[in-house]
């Protein structure tokens, strides 16, 4: 798909991100925004997903002979349930009752409530990137050619159990899994640096044995590029890191460059600043 | 008088590498993985059959039930192996997020639970694990009694769809039940017909309840003792038969009072059948090091401790 395409899309999830969060007053629209261009491009361009004969996609848990992504930054719901819907795996129609009770949109995924597209709960921290090397090594045992995605967020390396993960999978040479890691240098407490720095995430994961790509997640065609280079190197014994320089809030003047819209809705009249800088390409829910 | 006989004694991990031997044969879909325990665990005759279905994950458990939950896709059966202090306690979270809400078909089998370890000490004894588990919404507990038993869940638990967690030990115990029996999950099964106390045992602890239904007998008290190798389902049809006919009831386990089978047990029956209870379980203390028996008596976990709760609890109907 051309770049151009995937901004149109993009605008869209960015307007949906910002009505959910509205909508029910609370949810993370700083990283749902930030992450927006990887996740639209991984659904629209990158990634094989199963469809039926009309070209629709259709959800199944397993996944099999096709390729699975993993948010295990699950507090960026409102970005991955807008692409799912937008994608087709369920009607746009239900991103309003994003939080609202009795919904199947929690305020961080999970497969408990049957939503079509999610395969695992996330929300608590550092779980992700394990679940998806397991899935790689499904995949594998299957003769299963597929690729796995996982996104992390930076500040989310703190956390040990991903270090487990960074070293599991280069020892069991997994080398189907190309996750990222959104370097955004924001945490709830501040910037990343002052509340628990990354130092080099670059040389911590070559270390590890991974083998690591830097791009600009906020550039459609840097993203393109990159992925097609990544998948261009996998199956060659070691697992892909990409790590993707973001800015929060990406696409809200008001919201960028600071962690204050990490965790926190727009008022009535934030919101209508930000919708009138994102055209409405697709037609709101 | 004997109401059971052994003839040898096994420990019931080795019940569980002889399951797990026979899945590695019989069912392709089951995966194992061991956080660099493999000896302790007797995984060996799996790895050797099938080297291909076998991860190791280092000491890094965390990691471990995160990769066993991404293995469910595809539609494998894993494994996940430990001690049961790391396999559950260290990891509650993870299984709770990426097992347990998320619906993931993942086995969680831990040797070594309880005081029967022995030496190594309280760091190493956890007495919370059942709690820990049954608290988890869908999750099924289970904790054979002996050598066959535990091969029969081990084999048993791959035919249920659905995270389970399965508890055995360490110690060499009596080997009382057939051999190749059929298990079933949550089906309570009676060893000892009697009509004055209700003994509902589980784990290492059923052997000493039946031990304790002969010096009963000799007392001229009929025991009846029933094998609750199912925490989670209760099979609380059994229970409630039990208790109607005899009136009073001991729980017998190597766990805390606290979210133990006696806590399972009273819920049950304080809102159904109130009924004069008494626990045999550890009583909100950590273990200590000491030799498997010296332990059991040390802190009341054995034949002798189960005859006085139930003379106790006889006094109460």
């Amino acid at each position: 798909m051309q770049t151009q395409e995937i901004k149109k899309i993009s605008s869209q999830v960015r307007r949906d991100i910002l009505r959910m969060v509205h909508a029910c007053q609370s949810g993370h629209p700083g990283g749902s925004l930030g992450c927006t261009d990887l996740l639209v491009d991984l659904y629209f361009n990158t990634m094989n997903l199963k469809t039926d004969a009309a070209g629709k996609v259709v959800f199944d848990m397993d996944g099999t002979n096709e390729d699975l992504f993993f948010l295990s930054n699950g507090h960026i719901s409102p970005l991955i349930y807008s692409v799912l819907a937008r994608r087709g795996y369920f009607t746009t129609s239900e991103l309003a009752s994003f939080r609202k009770i009795n919904t199947r949109l929690q305020g961080h995924p999970t497969p408990h409530e049957h939503l079509e597209g999610i395969r695992i709960a996330s929300g608590s921290l550092g779980q992700g990137l394990s679940v998806a090397i397991g899935a790689a090594q499904a995949k594998k045992l299957n003769g299963d050619k597929s690729t796995v995605y996982c996104l992390m967020g930076d500040g989310e390396q703190n956390e040990g159990q991903v270090w487990e993960a960074a070293m599991y999978a280069p020892h069991h040479k997994v080398d189907n899994v190309i996750a990222f890691i959104d370097e955004n240098g924001q945490q709830i407490d501040g910037p990343t640096e002052k509340v628990m720095s990354n130092r080099d995430l670059q040389a911590k994961y070559e270390a590890f044995g991974w083998n690591v790509m830097r791009m600009d997640g906020n550039n459609a065609e840097d993203i393109q590029n990159t992925l097609i280079k990544a998948k261009a190197a996998l199956g060659n014994g070691s697992p892909i890191m990409i790590i993707m320089k973001t800015e929060m809030g990406a696409g809200v003047d008001f919201m960028m460059y600071s962690h204050k819209w990490h965790g926190v809705a727009p008022n009535d009249q934030q919101l209508q600043d930000a919708l009138a800088q994102l055209e409405e390409t697709l037609g709101d829910y | 008088m004997a109401l059971f006989t052994y003839e040898t004694k096994k420990d019931t991990r080795s019940g569980f590498g002889a399951g797990m031997e026979y899945l590695s044969q019989h069912n392709p879909k089951v995966v194992a993985l061991c956080a660099d325990l493999i000896g302790s665990l007797k995984l060996e005759g799996f790895i050797k059959n099938s080297p291909e279905r076998f991860f190791q994950t280092g000491i890094a458990e965390a990691n471990m039930i995160g990769i066993s939950a991404g293995l469910t896709l595809g539609g494998f059966i894993p494994y996940a192996t430990t001690f049961a202090n790391f396999g559950t306690g260290r990891v509650y979270d993870q299984i709770r997020q990426s097992v347990a809400y998320s619906g993931k078909n993942v086995k969680i089998c831990c040797s070594h639970a309880g005081l029967t370890l022995g030496e190594d000490g309280a760091t190493h004894q956890i007495l919370e694990d059942i709690g820990l588990m049954k608290m988890l919404p869908g999750m099924v507990v289970i904790n054979p009694c002996d050598y066959n038993q535990t091969k029969a869940a081990t084999i048993a638990i791959a035919d249920y769809e659905g995270p389970v967690y399965l508890r055995f030990g360490r110690p060499v115990v009596p080997v009382f039940t057939p051999e190749d029996q059929k298990f079933e999950i949550g089906k309570a099964l009676h060893l000892v017909e009697g009509k004055d106390v209700t003994i509902l045992a589980t784990g290492h602890l059923v052997w000493e309840a039946i031990q304790a239904a002969e010096a009963l007998l000799e007392k001229g008290i009929n025991a009846e003792v029933i094998n609750i190798h199912t925490i989670k389902p209760l099979d609380v049809q059994a229970i409630l038969a039990s208790v109607k006919k005899t009136g009073c009831v001991v729980t017998a386990e190597e766990h805390q009072y606290n979210g133990g089978l006696g806590d399972s047990v009273a819920q049950f029956l304080a809102m159904n059948h109130p009924t004069p209870m008494e626990f045999v379980g550890v009583n909100d203390s950590f273990g200590e090091s000491g030799k498997p028996a010296e332990l059991m008596e040390k802190y009341g976990l054995n034949a002798n401790a189960i005859v006085e709760k139930a003379i106790k609890v006889m006094a109460r109907k």
